[in-house]
């Protein structure tokens, strides 16, 4: 790439100075705030907020239900890209157009029906309840059940285009040398696949844990049991107790950010190559 | 290709499987949406989605929509322009800026526009003094959505851009063009197709935004309520049937923007190939 050849394409000027302008509103500006705010908490404060029991109890309930969810998801998402790649039967199309309905159905439309199907008086959760006595509106299966809904599509998209370029050449290889499908797939294409599902899973397992809208309405809300870390903001918010508010976040943020950085060492470790996958 | 097709009874059971899963946490919730919003007869229906408050809250909804989709577009085809076409220091910061909004919680993301424009922050007496209210106020939700939304279309554009190259639109400056000819005439017939793709998937998550938006609401019924906001309020209130009858219009706009996802796909892939 050249690096200091000036360009002949005009309208660097423009672009850049509408790129900077609108990033710096809309990003910028609101995240600087947050940095100022947080320097003017003070430090036992802040601890004091992050430790207590109530909240400690929201972030392991957002962090266990949303790692939960991510795994079911890596699982059936694995699945799910390989029936679409690998098979040819009747519906194909739908399923493949279906795949990304999360994404365009609102949070808060997944979330009331949800929660209507899985309470004990719904088509799904009458049926669990009074065949395994087990509830799943307002208990944490059923926030996993929500972050499952709206994980769905993560895996599948980063493995799908993966699992499609795979030359087919290097499993007849596998085949002819005499390894069965089970070696095959397990030293041939899982390795291939492993750093796009790894990235999917991330991705689910990110998305998850900042989950307000489809979560809200099934989890119930109960403290210590059901009560999640985008929730206590909220209600720290509506007290206007913004230093809480800003303290329960930036340990989310945290978190994301460690989640993130995992991803990113673990797709330098396991691919090893440059890859176009993000 | 013997190998990809192979049949046997594993291939039905993982087909079973996937169609069991997909069923259950995709359809069935969206069935249930259909079939409660109709539980009290076509009548209902029609009187629940024409409830004055349900019709002030889906023009409050496009409103925020439009607004995002327009801020986003320029935006996206700025940044895009910008971080493909040219080289400069600091491309990675911008990109990382750009696609953090996604990753960040909606109710992080309304919480640092309440720090940026509370009644604590030092804009808000600048702001007040102009008499522009933000938070618990129509720019506020505007804001959010744009927020939320922000690299929906860049993130379409910049792998176009960055596969095709730079030659076409060199050859187009050195020949005289100026900036917006290049764009119309060289630039966006390439983009034409992702960039309609990114609209689609930014009208789809603008319009069904609910945490930002819920922390940055008054809640003002009639005024400060978004459709996703409105069918809350109803579900709150035990208005099952209203609650469901609302969130079927979002459900109709979501099956469009899927099977329009999915046209525009097939679109840009049949091009590229005759451009290939």
């Amino acid at each position: 790439m050249k690096k200091t050849r000036k360009s002949i394409i005009p309208g660097f000027g423009l672009s850049f100075g509408v790129t900077i302008s609108i990033l710096s509103l809309v990003v910028l500006i609101p995240l600087c705030s947050l940095v100022v705010f947080t320097a003017q908490l003070s430090f036992s404060e802040f601890w004091y907020t992050i430790t207590r029991p109530r909240i400690l109890s929201a972030y392991w309930v957002s962090i266990s239900t949303a790692l939960v969810a991510a795994l079911i998801n890596a699982v059936m998402g694995l699945i799910m890209a390989w029936v679409l790649v690998r098979y040819d039967f009747p519906g194909k199309k739908f399923i493949d157009g279906i795949i990304e309905l999360p994404f365009a159905l609102p949070t808060a439309v997944a979330g009331i029906s949800l929660t209507h199907l899985t309470t004990t008086n719904g088509w799904v959760g009458k049926f669990f309840y009074n065949v395994f006595g087990i509830r799943i509106a307002y208990t944490r299966l059923g926030i996993t059940i929500a972050l499952i809904f709206i994980g769905i599509p993560f895996v599948v998209r980063a493995v799908q285009p993966v699992l499609e370029k795979i030359d087919i050449q290097y499993e007849e290889a596998a085949l002819i040398l005499g390894a069965d499908r089970k070696t095959t797939f397990r030293k041939v294409i899982f390795p291939e696949i492993l750093p796009a599902l790894i990235s999917g899973f991330t991705l689910a397992f990110a998305r998850s844990i900042g989950e307000y809208g489809s979560v809200v309405f099934i989890a119930g809300n109960t403290p210590y049991e059901t009560e999640i870390a985008p929730l206590l903001i909220m209600s720290e918010l509506q007290e206007f107790d913004y230093a809480a508010a800003t303290s329960i976040a930036l340990v989310m943020l945290a978190i994301a950010f460690i989640i993130l950085s995992v991803n990113a060492i673990l797709q330098s470790v396991v691919s090893r190559r440059v890859s176009g996958l993000a | 290709m013997e190998l990809r097709k192979n049949s046997g009874p594993l291939k039905w059971v993982l087909i079973i499987l996937v169609v069991i899963f997909l069923a259950v946490f995709l359809l069935l919730p969206l069935f249930y949406i259909v079939i409660t919003a109709l539980r009290d007869g076509i009548g209902g229906y029609i009187a629940s989605i024409t409830d004055p408050y349900a019709i002030k809250a889906a023009l409050l909804t496009i409103r925020a929509t439009i607004w995002a989709v327009v801020v986003n577009t320029i935006f996206g085809i700025a940044a895009a322009w910008c971080l493909t076409k040219f080289a400069f220091k600091g491309k990675k910061v911008i990109s990382t800026f750009i696609d953090l909004p996604v990753t960040v919680s909606p109710i992080i993301a309304g919480l640092i526009y309440v720090l940026t424009f509370g009644r604590q922050s030092f804009l808000y007496p600048i702001l007040d003094g102009w008499g522009i209210q933000i938070i618990f106020a129509v720019p506020g939700i505007v804001l959010a959505t744009i927020f939320v939304t922000f690299p929906f279309i860049s993130r379409e554009l910049i792998p176009v851009l960055t596969a095709q190259g730079t030659d076409e639109e060199e050859a187009a400056a050195l020949m005289g063009a100026g900036t917006f000819t290049i764009f119309r005439k060289v630039t966006l017939p390439h983009i034409k197709w992702a960039l309609l793709y990114g609209i689609v998937l930014c009208t789809a998550r603008a319009m069904g935004e609910f945490g930002a938006v819920s922390v940055l609401s008054g809640h003002l019924r009639g005024k400060t309520n978004t459709l996703p906001l409105y069918i809350e309020l109803l579900y709150q209130g035990y208005d099952f049937t209203g609650a469901f009858a609302a969130s079927s219009i979002l459900v109709i706009l979501a099956i469009i923007v899927l099977a329009l996802r999915v046209w525009l796909e097939r679109r840009g892939n049949k091009e590229a190939e005759i451009h290939y």
